[in-house]
């Protein structure tokens, strides 16, 4: 008797997709995560095989680990391959541990450039721009457009992956990911530039000098209107680039963010900063 | 408060400590777990300023790969939980929410840890092919995750708003908590930073340039700088598909429209 999976099992990995990081663990990571997203497929497809249930249990308890909303193309192809399986194609234990591990590795690093280089930032930038004001808007954009995006791009990678099938490895193998990748790229790093001007605040109102002109006019040069008629947004990006560089020689985030509070800090003492 | 903004607020922190890890939703990010605080604590308008501003202090704060960035979960609901019903200033909540995130770090490094025992539990339920115990192994991950920040924000919500805690509050001078209100305006340069080394891409880095000095000069809103970007990504995979086409071009031989697809190329980075 064929044993086809169905719209609903479908449906209930897309489901069990939104958890996968649930038991994350530092020894195989999202691997407890992608057997529990796959169980509905197993349970149709081996059902009343024990030794087979188990030993497909085994296969997916291994360490998987990617970017989490791109886990759901793997999971829809591995559900397409574990049916094929089921009904007596020769598909070995290897070939599906190969080609979870084949895509894991690719579909990080589309995901990571995407999804928290890109869309992530932007919005939650945008979002918080919007929440300083105390508007409830920040919050929704963020949270409303996020997941949207996310939403449908587990609920396509399920279904995508299951019908293409192997078929998608080949695809995911060509050009087209690095293109997807690269664009991202792009896409995230203009953003990130504008960001870097529009969405920081510095304010250096140290006086360095105040004359009356010859208009009577009180003319006043602080640090900040000389960085301004040189470039704005000068001082953040240079502090970007300082942390850019500390990052590269491995300090952590948090001792940097230290560092940025003492300098606030002993500025706005000194009236450096305001 | 009363018993049903306790409970609801145990409800907050213990979504935002499974989202920390799920990274799905974002229940964990500032954004959201803050103005949630606030709405259940009756102050959604300070729960939104402060998560918009510690969301700033967060920006790069991601996990990628198997490393582990600061904990934004534990920082931002018990800053949210202090600001709000102490009555405290912005200033204030970034001061605690650093140090929170440190150790909010430290705490889930810990449930990453003892969750290996659940992996190995998962491992014996499965030579039983037994669906339901890997489920409730996968459950009690999340759970855990989830206690890591509802039982400290229990804790805190019990004394917030206490003379001793306010009394403890107030006593950071003025001038610490207006500098890193300041520092509050340039924090986030270090989610920029991180998000860049992450792209890992400097013969893109003309992009982020690009997008810098249209900022500087003009006064484009982020929308228009998305729609920017996607036209600037049009042409620079115009330009990478010419560029695979000529070396493949040069593989078998032919090199013939070798000099006019490199014209070409230059022209997308000029744009």
């Amino acid at each position: 008797m064929e044993k086809t999976l169905n719209k609903k099992d479908l449906i209930n990995v897309f489901i069990r997709s939104n958890f996968l990081l649930g038991s994350f663990n530092f020894e195989r990571m999202q691997a407890i995560g992608f057997c529990v997203s796959l169980l509905p497929v197993l349970r149709k497809v081996y059902k009343g095989d024990k030794a087979a249930m188990s030993a497909a249990m085994k296969r997916h308890l291994e360490f998987f680990n990617t970017q989490p909303f791109l886990a759901s193309p793997i999971m829809g192809i591995t559900a397409a391959m574990e049916e094929k399986k089921a009904n007596g194609a020769d598909i070995s234990d290897q070939t599906i541990s190969g080609v979870k591990v084949g895509l894991m590795g690719p579909l990080a690093g589309v995901g990571d450039p995407i999804f928290w280089g890109t869309l992530r930032p932007v919005l939650a930038a945008l979002g918080a721009g919007i929440a300083l004001t105390g508007s409830i808007a920040g919050p929704l954009i963020f949270f409303i457009v996020f997941n949207a995006i996310r939403l449908a791009t587990n609920w396509y990678g399920v279904m995508y992956g299951y019908s293409k099938g192997t078929e998608l490895v080949n695809e995911m193998g060509g050009n087209r990911m690095r293109f997807l990748t690269e664009g991202s790229s792009v896409l995230g790093l203009l953003v990130m530039g504008a960001l870097v001007a529009k969405w920081t605040t510095v304010n250096m109102p140290l006086v360095l000098s105040s004359y009356t002109n010859s208009a009577g006019e009180q003319v006043t040069t602080t640090v900040q209107t000389i960085l301004d008629s040189l470039m704005p947004g000068m001082v953040p990006l240079l502090m970007t680039f300082a942390c850019m560089w500390l990052l590269k020689k491995n300090v952590n985030p948090l001792v940097i963010i230290l560092g940025l509070f003492a300098l606030g800090i002993l500025g706005y003492a000194i009236g450096l900063f305001a | 408060m009363t018993t049903i903004q306790f409970i609801l607020l145990i409800l907050v922190a213990a979504i935002a400590g499974m989202g920390s890890v799920l990274d799905e939703c974002q229940f964990h990010r500032p954004l959201v777990a803050c103005t949630l605080v606030g709405l259940v604590l009756g102050d959604v308008t300070t729960g939104i300023i402060l998560g918009g501003t510690l969301e700033m202090l967060a920006l790069g704060w991601m996990n990628v790969g198997a490393a582990m960035a600061p904990d934004a979960a534990l920082a931002s609901v018990i800053s949210a939980i202090l600001v709000i019903v102490g009555h405290q200033s912005i200033g204030a909540g970034i001061a605690i929410a650093v140090p929170l995130a440190a150790a909010g770090q430290v705490l889930t490094i810990f449930v990453r840890t003892i969750t290996v025992f659940f992996q190995h539990l998962a491992d014996r339920f499965a030579l039983d092919a037994n669906g339901f115990g890997i489920e409730m192994c996968h459950l009690g991950g999340l759970l855990l995750q989830g206690i890591r920040v509802a039982v400290p924000a229990a804790l805190v919500a019990a004394i917030a708003g206490t003379d001793t805690v306010n009394a403890l509050l107030a006593s950071i001078p003025e001038v610490i908590t207006r500098g890193l209100q300041v520092s509050g305006g340039f924090i986030v340069v270090v989610g920029y930073a991180m998000v860049i080394n992450m792209m890992n891409a400097k013969a893109l880095m003309p992009f982020f340039f690009l997008g810098f000095l249209i900022a500087v000069f003009t006064n484009v809103n982020l929308i228009g700088f998305g729609a920017i970007g996607l036209i600037a990504a049009y042409f620079h995979i115009k330009g990478l598909q010419r560029d695979i086409a000529i070396e493949q071009a040069a593989q078998t031989g032919g090199s013939a429209a070798g000099g006019d697809g490199l014209d070409d190329i230059d022209d997308s980075e000029l744009m």
